[in-house]
């Protein structure tokens, strides 16, 4: 067998390494982030720190979670992501229920389909969504945040390819015999059984509420109501401190690198905790729901 | 027996959403022909027909906007086609399921993490005094490189750290596509006497033609979308001339400058050739790997 064979051994043993250095460059940035974040300030602006704390010590997390605005900002975050999840998911878990169904059980289907996944390929741009948003009065309310994106077309078809291909029909047929009505099907054979499917779509939801910013940026005026993605964004990449009114001393202490690491780190945090559940079904649900035979 | 208007009543929310926030917009596209000024409404304002859109061509700026995206979206699609199924290919030869799927859990994180939190990091890892990888590069004996200052170092940067980011998970569909391969196809080269590298380039490349023709001609739709999120949190006022994006631009142009019509016919212009591409190519998705999407 050529697994046996001398050169495939060496080519193993290099393919092996290589691998695992790629997946070093993937993950060491983030640690060299959470090493900067537990150094001492001075080693840490020298640039002397690389994958491990020098000096260590927790002031930056104690500066970070002491200061009022990026606490504001960490709930708005939560909230945001909270209510963006539920709203979304109950909005596409439906539709992509009604929509499972075939064309001749469901007339309509085809229309409704068309004119979601039109949705999804052509809008109106960023102005013209600005002054709407804005003609509804909903600058500066987490509606502006949460209900311009609920629907994400993506994740209905990953849904409905899942309940088409996850539900046996068969199941569904001796319920509708037995008298039960399209709800019951929904909610105690379809909800049940793609338990795993709404997991995936739910998380990959919540890690799209939560990495948002830009709608926040646009949308509202109001800093105090910035969602944490949004606060990072302005100072951390733009080091835009005018916007949020501190006084001199919060800036200087909110600038400093070993806090934005800690910061950064922050904002990365839910993804990382979330990720290990994310990742027991996405791989399977990316491939069994976009792809159908 | 199975009544319809359950199923009409289920699909309402999603469709009264799309109806709001997506179709309702689509009108607002008429300011892409008028002169728009806020205080005015769509109604008072002035019709110019297609002067924005020949705005876009006559000044310079609006032309080298477009080279630019197509210019950087270009070498983001041929890299993140060719190097994902290169990893795919590598990894599919590690036979230790515990290494391969450590592997795989550690190169798709930094795709969930969203460009804020690695805008964050690259501003701190590149800069050019003292950042990890010029400090690593002056190891070696070269001179600090400017990553996010200098224009065509910028585009090198944005690229490299797009495929940095997603590289893994755009892996998954070529990673699905190698299990799914008969392995007695495998058995009956090994009994002609091919060896490893012959099986890869006989059976294993042609099997992930079908995949590769699909990921290719989606992401042909997107050319026009260089990445907004990542150009706008990577980018300053250094590098506009060789990094900004019609993206970038509208949001400049609309939002920051007040260029109402004039941005949204930029954007108008980019959403109909976006819509067009990407209609083609599920056309010949369908037709030449029998893709469907629903």
């Amino acid at each position: 067998m050529h697994y046996r064979s001398r050169t495939y051994r060496i080519f193993s043993v290099f393919n092996i390494v290589f691998l695992l250095v790629l997946s070093a460059i993937c993950i060491m940035p983030l640690i060299h982030i959470l090493a900067v974040s537990f150094s001492s300030p001075a080693p840490a602006n020298a640039n002397l720190v690389r994958f491990w704390p020098v000096d260590f010590t927790v002031s930056a997390w104690e500066q970070t979670f002491g200061n009022q605005n990026f606490l504001r900002a960490l709930w708005n975050g939560v909230f945001r992501t909270f209510l963006g999840t539920v709203i979304s998911l109950v909005t596409i878990t439906l539709a992509a229920y009604a929509l499972s169904k075939e064309d001749r059980e469901f007339k309509g289907r085809k229309m409704y389909m068309y004119a979601l996944v039109f949705v999804m390929l052509f809008n109106g741009g960023l102005i013209p969504t600005y002054i709407l948003v804005q003609n509804l009065g909903l600058i500066n309310t987490i509606w502006a945040l949460v209900l311009p994106g609920a629907v994400n077309v993506f994740n209905l078809i990953l849904l409905l390819n899942f309940f088409r291909t996850g539900v046996p029909k068969s199941l569904e047929e001796a319920a509708f015999i037995d008298g039960a009505g399209h709800f019951q099907i929904l909610f105690k054979i379809y909800l049940p059984i793609s338990l795993p499917a709404l997991a995936t779509v739910g998380l990959f939801t919540m890690v799209g509420q939560w990495n948002s910013w830009f709608d926040g940026l646009i949308y509202l005026t109001d800093s105090t109501k910035y969602p944490l993605s949004t606060f990072l964004q302005t100072i951390i990449v733009q080091n835009d401190f005018s916007q949020l009114n501190v006084n001199p001393d919060e800036v200087k202490a909110l600038s400093e690198r070993t806090v934005r690491s800690a910061q950064i780190f922050i904002g990365a945090l839910p993804i990382i905790i979330v990720y290990p559940f994310l990742q027991k079904y996405f791989v399977k649900g990316i491939v069994l729901g976009s792809v159908k035979e | 027996m199975k009544r319809n208007w359950p199923l009409h009543v289920l699909v309402m929310p999603a469709i009264l959403l799309a109806i709001v926030f997506n179709y309702i917009p689509l009108g607002g596209i008429i300011m892409a022909f008028q002169e728009y000024k806020p205080w005015f409404g769509f109604a008072g304002s002035e019709w110019v027909g297609f002067e924005h859109f020949q705005r876009i061509f006559a000044f310079s700026e609006g032309r080298q906007v477009i080279w630019n995206t197509l210019v950087i979206s270009s070498f983001k699609i041929v890299f993140q086609l060719v190097i994902p199924i290169m990893f795919a290919l590598l990894l599919n030869e590690v036979r230790v399921m515990a290494l391969k799927r450590s592997i795989q859990t550690l190169v798709y994180l930094p795709h969930f993490l969203s460009w804020v939190i690695l805008g964050g990091i690259l501003l701190d890892l590149l800069s050019v005094d003292g950042g990890l990888v010029n400090q690593v590069l002056a190891s070696i004996g070269i001179n600090p490189i400017f990553f996010l200052g200098d224009g065509d170092w910028f585009r090198v940067t944005v690229i490299a750290s797009d495929v940095w980011k997603d590289f893994g998970f755009s892996a998954i569909v070529f990673l699905a596509a190698l299990a799914g391969i008969n392995p007695s196809l495998y058995e009956a080269a090994v009994v002609d006497g091919a060896n490893r590298f012959q099986q890869v380039l006989y059976i294993t490349l042609p099997a992930l033609l079908p995949i590769t023709i699909v990921v290719a001609t989606l992401a042909l739709g997107n050319i026009l979308n260089a990445g907004f999120d990542q150009i706008f949190n990577l980018y300053n006022p250094l590098v506009y001339d060789k990094g900004d994006i019609i993206d970038t631009y509208v949001y400049r142009q609309g939002l920051i400058g007040g260029n109402f019509s004039y941005a949204t016919a930029v954007g108008l212009f980019k959403s109909v050739i976006a819509f067009i591409l990407i209609v083609i190519g599920y056309r010949l998705a369908y037709k030449y790997a029998n893709y469907r999407i629903f």
